[in-house]
């Protein structure tokens, strides 16, 4: 999203079912994300178990260096750190997982669209696309992010509710995201489009949806796979700067970039505050990268790097 | 190329147009217009007055009817007035482009020779020691949040070391000495969070250019390392370089609006972010257009320049 990807949408885009299971700096991108995915989701029951709550304040510990009691010390309101840090890590990751999802569902729906179609609505998308890529993402999601969603018709308690904020923001990155993705698939679908079994399905009176799901999609599958987990990374480094600017998860509900936020006012007392949310930031969007990198040798042997 | 002009200019013109547009039409869902928020501030006032006051000032009429009226001030220089300074927003902006280019264009000349130094020395050599560091480099460059860098610079120099200030504007009338220290933490940010795609860019375009048979004969006829690199394949390499580089424009004033909030630098970016958390939606929205207008303005010229330095790029 923010244009480190390196997608190769070369010539021939299907999937090679190569021998190759990617080397060990792929796997080990891959095993990092499933263990971080796995202690957001198994760490705050299990430090439940231990007497360590991520939720519940207590003045009289606030600020305690790490310890016997709390592995990472606790938060300025005396939370526990460490099951704090891996709460906000599965808003961070569900909201990087759902946003890489639809930027990737309206990326192959607007690519295949302009494939099909070719023409005007064909030059109308990859115009709005190219424009989009250029523009400068953050001003205009700071922009977005403030508009009130009780303008938009929905109702205020829902509006208010923690549940709007994420999904507000995966709606966001998916709207500057799908771009790239969009550029792939239809670069794919046409190139696709000329293959002889394409254009015999075609011929056999096939109609434009069968093709499009049943021959096009399924062949473009490993770059679509490859363009999400690239845009993971990148949807948890967008997520991370609204919420750290105060305009994406907002707290109570943590999130790796709004602990940020907090920890800059206390940067001084507790730069171990600042130091392990971003941390894990760094882990989750260099192994998203790393992995992205990977699959995409590992798809297509060609697309390697020189 | 005439008509290539004209069209490309008009295209730009009417991106530009609907952005505008797209902004003017958000700034309407925004929390509370104008005489809202006066309603705020003064509880006596009753609503057969905002009606009022609604009306003379023409927030009662249909949205394409007040985005013509603003677009019409817009194209004379007049853009309103920013609710937050009670000043003409363009005597706010002026003074904040002025601070936003000095560190982005710092910022983008130093990445711009790191990168071009760093992808030689790393196409030069591939899988070599230097090319993996500049590629470890290239990676943790596009994946580091640069607002937590940002926070780790001021811990390093400023708490710890004591080197340099954390943030904020120089004195008026300070010298260069000052304006260098109070530059070089954002500056360093910014560049290292812009370094990445350029990096990628330069090492891989110089990888394919290297690869020419012209290259070989230069070689052949005893042309050095340095001058093989810097003066066959750089310049083949340079058209493609002019267009992706122009795409990171974008890039930089996003990295532009973090950097400049975590360390008080009043350029645009944090203008932005002001005028948005202030409910000043007059100057947000000018603000965001121009650094908009400025990204697609600069596509168009890589356009025309990446036409100007490769002969073989037809215009029609």
């Amino acid at each position: 999203m923010l244009g480190s990807t390196r997608v190769s949408s070369s010539g021939d885009p299907r999937p090679r079912a190569a021998g190759r299971t990617g080397d060990p700096l792929t796997r080990s991108a891959g095993l990092v994300l499933l263990c971080l995915s796995l202690a957001t989701v198994v760490g705050p029951p299990l430090g439940a178990a231990f007497g360590l709550d991520g939720e519940r304040i207590d003045l009289a510990s606030r600020l305690a260096p790490p310890g016997a009691g709390h592995p990472l010390g606790t938060d300025e309101l005396g939370r526990d750190f460490l099951v704090r840090l891996l709460q906000a890590g599965r808003i961070s990751l569900l909201v990087g997982i759902a946003g890489a999802l639809l930027t990737a569902l309206i990326g192959a729906v607007l690519g295949l669209l302009a494939a099909f179609a070719r023409g005007p609505i064909d030059a109308l998308v990859m115009r709005t696309a190219d424009i989009v890529l250029a523009l400068p993402l953050l001003p205009l999601l700071v922009v977005l992010a403030a508009v009130d969603p009780t303008r938009l018709g929905l109702p205020a308690e829902l509006a208010a509710s923690p549940f709007l904020d994420v999904a507000r923001i995966v709606v966001l990155v998916a709207v500057f995201g799908w771009p790239l993705t969009a550029r792939l698939v239809r670069a794919g679908t046409l190139s696709l489009l000329a293959a002889e079994h394409v254009r015999a399905a075609r011929a056999l009176g096939a109609s434009p949806l069968r093709v499009a799901f049943r021959h096009v999609l399924p062949a473009l599958g490993a770059p679509i796979v490859v363009a999400t987990t690239l845009a993971i990374g990148q949807v948890v480094l967008g997520e991370s700067v609204l919420s750290f600017l105060g305009l994406g998860v907002r707290p109570p509900t943590p999130s790796w970039g709004n602990m940020l936020s907090n920890a800059q006012e206390l940067l001084w007392q507790a730069p171990r505050l600042a130091l392990w949310p971003g941390f894990l930031i760094l882990l989750t969007v260099t192994a998203c990268n790393l992995l992205g990198d990977g699959l995409a040798e590992t798809a297509d042997p060609r697309a390697r790097r020189p | 190329m005439r008509t290539y002009l004209v069209r490309r200019g008009l295209e730009t013109a009417a991106s530009i147009l609907i952005v505008a547009f797209l902004l003017f039409a958000l700034v309407d869902l925004m929390p509370g217009d104008p005489i809202d928020l006066m309603l705020q501030a003064d509880p006596r006032l009753t609503s057969a007055d905002v009606a009022r006051l609604k009306a003379l000032h023409g927030l009662d009429r249909p949205l394409l009817e007040r985005f013509g009226a603003w677009l019409s001030g817009a194209l004379r220089g007049e853009f309103g007035f920013s609710r937050l300074y009670g000043l003409p927003v363009a005597d706010i902006l002026v003074p904040r482009l002025g601070a936003t280019l000095l560190l982005v264009g710092t910022s983008f000349l130093f990445a711009l020779a790191l990168a071009t130094v760093l992808g030689t020395s790393a196409a030069l050599r591939p899988h070599g020691l230097v090319d993996r560091l500049v590629n470890l480099l290239a990676l943790f460059a596009v994946s580091v949040p640069s607002f937590w860098l940002a926070l780790l610079a001021i811990l390093l120099f400023s708490v710890e070391l004591g080197w340099l200030p954390a943030g904020g504007e120089p004195a008026p009338g300070a010298g260069f000495g000052e304006w260098a220290r109070r530059l070089a933490l954002p500056v360093g940010v910014l560049t290292i969070g812009s370094v990445g795609p350029l990096l990628r860019f330069v090492r891989s375009g110089l990888l394919e250019a290297l690869r020419e048979p012209c290259i070989r004969t230069a070689r052949a006829k005893g042309a050095g390392t340095l001058r093989v690199a810097w003066g066959h394949a750089l310049p083949q390499a340079l058209p493609s370089l002019v267009t992706v580089v122009a795409l990171q424009t974008g890039g930089l004033l996003s990295g532009a609006l973090v950097v400049e909030t975590v360390f008080a630098w009043p350029g645009m970016g944090r203008l932005v972010y002001e005028s948005i958390m202030g409910n000043d939606y007059n100057l947000a929205l000018v603000a965001v257009l121009a650094g908009a207008a400025a990204t697609l303005l600069s596509n168009l010229a890589a356009d025309l320049l990446h036409a100007r330095l490769d002969p073989r790029v037809q215009l029609g």
